[in-house]
C-alpha cells in the first residue's frame, strides 16, 4: 500500500505543478471539477461497485458537506450576534474555520447521515435502498431550501480570501486540497479492494444470501460502505462553496452530480479503483470541453446516452473491455 | 450426551400457507442424519429456519446448547452451523479459491482470530483438492460444470469449519461414481468429527449414509428412526416411497 | 385552524390523490408485480404531457382524448423498452445495479431531450373544464382537478378489471408469484411481462394528459413524482391496486393539508418523508402481500 500511496502523491504533486505552469486560472477551475469527481465517483463506487448498492443521492451527501461549510461560515460571520459576549472572543480565535477542518466536519456530518439512512433502509432489498437515496436527496434539498440561515432558496455568498500564502491564488489552494482528497479516496478504495473488507463487499455484491451463510455480517458491512462513501462525498463537498463563491441549493443538489457519480464509474468500470478514475478522466474532460463548445444540456444528454449504452453493451465498463481483450490475447 | 441441534415445535407460515407444522428434531454430535421427503414438503424451509435465512414464527432452535432464535444467519455460521444451497450460489466474480476465502475470512477469523495469508492459501488449496477442483482454483464459477459447482458449494460450506454441516441435495443429477465421491467426502468429514445432515432424494445414497432417517411430508415430520425401520413404515411408503 | 380551510384542504387532497393514483398505476404494475424498478416512469408521464400539449395547441383536441388515442403508441414503447431490459439485464441476472442505472439513464435522457425540444418554459393546455368550479356550500370543486380525478379513477377501474377478469391479466398476477408454474401451463412468462410492462407505460400516456390539465409542465417536473410514485406504491403494498388507491388518497390529503397550513415549499419532502418512514417501519405497506 505504501508504494501506491507514494506514487499517487507524486502524481498529484506533478499534476499540480503541471496545471500551474500555463498560469491560466480557468485550467484550475476545470481541473478542480474533474478531480472533485474523482473523489465522488471513487466514493460512489465503494458502495455501488464493490458492494452492489446503487446510491442515487450522491448530490445529497455532497451538498451536506457544502452546506456544513456554509452554516459554519455564516456562524462565523454572525458570531457576535449569536453567542453571549463572554464566549465570543474565544470563539473568534477558532472561527472562521480553515478549509481542512471544514473538510473533516463535512465528512463527519455526511458520514453520520449516511449511517442513519443506511440503518433505516439497508435491511431491505437493494432496489428499496436506491429509491430511499433518491428520497433522501429530495428531503434534504427541501430542508435546505427552507432554512434561512444558510440562505434558503436564494442562496448564500461565501467570500473567498484573496490569496493563500505560498501558493498563489485561493483557487490553487482549493485545487491542492482536492488533489489531496483524491489521493485519499483512491488509496482508500485500493486498500479496501485487497483487504478482508473488500472480500466481504464483493461477496455481498455477488450473492448477499450466500454471503450471510458464509459468515459475512452483511448489515454491518453495508453500513460501513454507506458511511465511508458518504463521508468521502461530504469531504468533497466541503470546499465547494469557496470554489463557487455563491451557493444555491440547485447547484449543490444538481442532478448532474447524481448522474455523473453513476455514469462515470459505470462507464469506466465498477470492479476496481481504476474504473471510476478512468471514467471520470474521460467523461470529465469531455464534459469540460463540451460545456465550452456545445450547450450544457447536450453535454448531459451525451452522458445519459453513454450511460445507457455502456450499461447495455459493456457492463464492466472500459476497464472490463480492456481486461477481456487482454484475457483473450493471453488465451491465444 | 446433549443434542448438538435441537429443534422444538418449529412452525413457519407464508401468508396462509403452512410450510412447517410444529417440527421436532434432534441431532446428536457426530451423527449422520438423513432427511427425506417429497418436493415441497418443507425440507429447504426447515434448513432455512435452522440456519437463520428465514425466521420461524414459533418454536425454538438450539445449537450447541444455546438458543439461536433471532440470530442472523452469519452469527449462526460463526457458531458452527454451515449449509450448502440446493441450487448452488457461488460468488460469480470471485475465483474458486477466493470463494473459499470468504468464509475463512469471516467465520474462522472471528472464531479463532486473524489467519495468516499463507494459512488461508494452504487451506483453500487443501479444500479444493479434497473436492477435486484444485486445477481450477484460479477460474471463475461460470467455467464450472453443474457437478463441479455442487462440489464448490460443499467446499465453501466446509471452509467455514462447521460443527454441523447441512448438505441440501448436493447429489441431484450426478453420475453413480460422482455420488460415490461426494458420499465418501461426507463420510470422511463425519469421521473427522463433523455432524452431517444429508437432505436427498437418491435413496441408495441416503440409506448407505444415514445412521438415522427423518421424513418430512407437507410440513410435518411423519417418521424418525433407524433407516431400515423408517423405509418400511407404511405411512412413509404411502406418502413418499410407494408410487 | 379554520374548519372551512381544513375541509377545503382535505377535499383538494382527495382530488389530488385520485390523480396520484393514475400516476402510480404504472409503477404498481411494473414494480409491484414485475419487480422492475422503473424510476423513469415519471419521465414517460411528462412525455405524455408534452404530446397532449402539442396536439392540443395545434389542433384543439381535448387532452384526455389525445392520451387515449396515444395509448397504443405508449404500449408499444413499453414493450420495446421491456425487451431491451430483459435481454440486457433480466436474462443475465444483473437487474439490481445495471437495471437501475439503465432506467436512471432513460429518465435523464428523456428529460434532457424534452428540455432541448421545448425549453424550460411552462406549458399548459386549453380545455373547457379548466377554469370553472362546482360549489357545494363551503366546498370548492375545481373542474380542473375533478375531471382528472374522475378520469383517473376510471382508468384505475379499467385496469383492475383487466387484471382480475381477463386471462392475460391474471397471468400477470401469476407471473409475479410463480413464474415456473406459469411456464408449466405453457404460458410464456416473458411475453406476459412484456404485455404488462407495455400496459404500465400506456398508463403514462393518460397520466401525462391529466398532469398537464392539473398543472403547467416543464421538463423536470417528473422528478417530484419519483418520490410520490414510489411512496404510494410502497405504502399501499406492492402490487395491491386497492392499496395504491388508498395510499394515493392519503398522500394527497397530507400534502394538501401541509401546503395549506405550512406552505407549498414543504410539499416535495412529504412524499419522500412518507417513503422513508414506510421503508423504515412497515416495508410491506398497508395492504401488502
Amino acid at each position: 500500500m505504501l508504494p501506491f500511496t507514494l506514487i499517487s502523491v507524486t502524481v498529484a504533486i506533478g499534476l499540480f505543478l503541471l496545471i500551474r505552469m500555463p498560469n491560466i486560472e480557468y485550467l484550475f477551475v476545470a481541473a478542480y471539477t474533474i478531480v472533485q469527481y474523482v473523489v465522488l465517483t471513487t466514493a460512489w463506487n465503494i458502495l455501488g461497485g464493490y458492494t452492489g448498492y446503487v446510491n442515487f443521492g450522491s448530490a445529497a451527501f455532497f451538498a451536506l458537506g457544502a452546506y456544513s461549510s456554509v452554516a459554519l461560515a455564516t456562524f462565523a460571520n454572525q458570531l457576535d450576534e449569536l453567542v453571549p459576549e463572554s464566549i465570543a472572543p474565544m470563539l473568534h480565535l477558532i472561527f472562521p474555520l480553515s478549509i481542512p477542518v471544514l473538510i473533516v466536519i463535512g465528512g463527519v456530518v455526511s458520514g453520520i447521515v449516511g449511517l442513519g439512512m443506511g440503518y433505516l433502509t439497508l435491511r431491505l432489498r437493494g432496489a428499496f435502498f436506491a429509491i430511499a437515496t433518491l428520497a433522501m436527496a429530495v428531503v434534504l434539498q427541501t430542508l435546505v431550501v427552507n432554512w434561512e440561515f444558510v440562505g434558503g432558496s436564494s442562496g448564500a455568498y461565501i467570500v473567498r480570501p484573496g490569496e493563500f500564502p505560498g501558493l498563489g491564488s485561493y483557487m490553487q489552494y482549493l485545487f491542492a486540497l482536492m488533489l489531496a482528497l483524491a489521493v485519499l479516496a483512491l488509496v482508500t478504495a485500493r486498500a479496501i479492494e485487497r483487504s478482508r473488507l473488500g472480500y466481504g463487499f464483493a461477496a455481498i455484491r455477488d450473492d448477499e444470501l450466500a454471503a450471510e451463510a458464509s459468515g459475512v455480517p452483511t448489515l454491518r458491512l453495508k453500513l460501513i460502505a454507506t458511511t465511508l462513501s458518504g463521508t468521502l462525498m461530504g469531504m468533497a463537498g466541503a470546499p465547494f462553496p469557496y470554489y463557487i463563491g455563491y451557493l444555491q441549493p440547485q447547484s449543490a443538489f444538481s442532478l448532474e452530480y447524481a448522474v455523473n457519480s453513476i455514469a462515470m464509474p459505470m462507464i469506466g468500470g465498477t470492479m476496481s479503483w481504476v474504473g471510476p478514475l478512468v471514467g471520470t478522466l474521460l467523461l470529465g474532460t469531455l464534459q469540460q470541453t463540451a460545456n465550452v463548445t456545445i450547450s450544457s444540456a447536450v453535454n448531459l444528454l451525451l452522458v445519459g446516452l453513454l450511460l445507457i449504452g455502456f450499461v447495455i453493451v459493456a457492463p464492466n465498463g472500459i476497464v472490463g473491455l480492456v481486461q477481456d481483450r487482454l484475457r483473450a490475447r493471453r488465451a491465444k | 450426551m446433549s443434542a448438538l441441534l435441537q429443534v422444538q415445535e418449529l412452525s413457519k407460515r407464508f401468508g396462509g400457507f403452512v410450510a412447517l407444522d410444529s417440527i421436532d428434531l434432534e441431532v446428536q454430535p457426530g451423527e449422520r442424519l438423513g432427511l427425506i421427503g417429497p418436493n415441497g414438503s418443507g425440507k429447504s424451509t426447515l434448513v432455512n429456519c435452522i440456519c437463520g435465512t428465514l425466521q420461524n414464527e414459533t418454536g425454538t432452535v438450539q445449537f450447541d446448547g444455546h438458543p439461536v432464535d433471532g440470530l442472523a444467519a452469519h452469527e449462526r455460521t460463526h457458531r458452527g452451523l454451515a449449509r450448502s444451497f440446493q441450487l448452488p450460489r457461488p460468488f460469480p466474480s470471485l475465483t474458486l479459491a477466493d470463494n473459499l476465502r470468504v468464509p475463512m475470512l469471516y467465520t474462522v477469523h472471528s472464531r479463532s482470530g486473524p489467519l495468516h495469508a499463507e494459512n488461508i492459501e494452504a487451506r483453500c488449496a487443501e479444500l479444493l483438492q479434497m473436492v477435486g477442483l484444485a486445477k481450477k482454483a484460479r477460474q471463475r464459477p461460470r467455467d464450472l460444470t453443474q457437478v463441479e459447482m455442487r462440489k464448490l458449494e460443499l467446499a465453501r460450506a466446509m471452509a467455514a469449519e462447521p460443527k454441523l454441516l447441512i448438505a441440501d441435495e448436493s447429489m441431484a443429477g450426478l453420475s453413480h461414481s460422482e455420488i460415490e465421491d461426494i458420499l465418501a467426502l461426507l463420510v470422511r468429514l463425519n469421521e473427522s468429527g463433523i455432524t452431517v445432515i444429508l437432505i436427498e432424494h437418491i435413496m441408495t445414497a441416503v440409506m448407505s449414509f444415514s445412521q438415522r432417517l427423518a421424513v418430512l411430508v407437507s410440513g410435518k415430520k411423519i417418521a424418525d428412526g433407524k433407516p431400515q425401520d423408517v423405509v418400511r413404515d407404511p405411512e412413509v411408503v404411502r406418502a413418499y416411497l410407494g408410487q | 385552524m379554520s374548519f372551512d380551510l381544513l375541509i377545503g384542504a382535505i377535499v383538494a387532497g382527495l382530488l389530488l390523490g385520485g390523480f396520484y393514483a393514475a400516476v402510480t398505476a404504472g409503477i404498481s404494475i411494473a414494480f409491484g408485480m414485475l419487480d422492475i424498478v422503473n424510476i423513469a416512469h415519471p419521465a414517460f408521464i411528462v412525455l405524455g404531457s408534452y404530446i397532449a400539449y402539442i396536439i392540443n395547441v395545434g389542433f384543439g383536441v381535448d387532452p384526455i382524448i389525445i392520451s387515449v388515442v396515444m395509448l397504443p403508441v405508449f404500449y408499444l414503447l413499453g414493450t420495446a423498452i421491456y425487451q431491451v431490459y430483459y435481454l440486457s439485464f433480466e436474462k443475465r441476472g444483473q437487474e439490481s445495479l445495471r437495471g437501475l442505472a439503465f432506467f436512471f439513464g432513460v429518465l435523464f435522457v428523456t428529460e434532457v431531450m424534452l428540455l432541448l425540444a421545448f425549453g424550460v418554459d411552462y406549458r399548459y393546455v386549453e380545455a373547457p373544464y379548466i377554469g370553472p368550479s362546482l360549489h357545494f356550500g363551503p366546498i370548492d370543486l375545481p373542474l380542473r382537478m375533478l375531471v382528472p380525478c374522475l378520469a383517473s379513477l376510471t382508468m384505475f377501474a379499467v385496469l383492475q378489471i383487466l387484471i382480475s377478469r381477463t386471462f392475460t391479466g391474471r397471468a400477470v398476477l401469476a407471473v409475479s408469484q410463480d413464474q415456473l408454474a406459469l411456464q408449466l401451463m405453457a404460458v410464456d412468462p416473458i411475453r406476459i411481462k412484456r404485455i404488462a410492462f407495455g400496459l404500465s407505460i400506456a398508463t403514462a400516456s393518460v397520466a401525462g394528459a391529466l398532469l398537464v390539465i392539473i398543472q403547467p409542465v416543464e421538463p423536470s417536473v417528473g422528478r417530484e413524482y419519483i418520490g410520490r410514485v414510489f411512496a404510494i406504491c410502497v405504502l399501499g403494498g406492492l402490487g395491491s391496486m386497492p392499496g395504491t388507491l388508498i395510499a394515493a388518497m392519503l398522500l394527497g390529503v397530507v400534502e394538501s393539508i401541509t401546503a395549506t397550513f405550512y406552505g407549498p415549499s414543504w410539499a416535495p419532502a412529504i412524499a419522500f418523508g412518507f417513503l422513508l418512514l414506510t421503508l423504515a417501519f412497515r416495508p410491506s405497506g398497508l395492504l401488502g402481500r
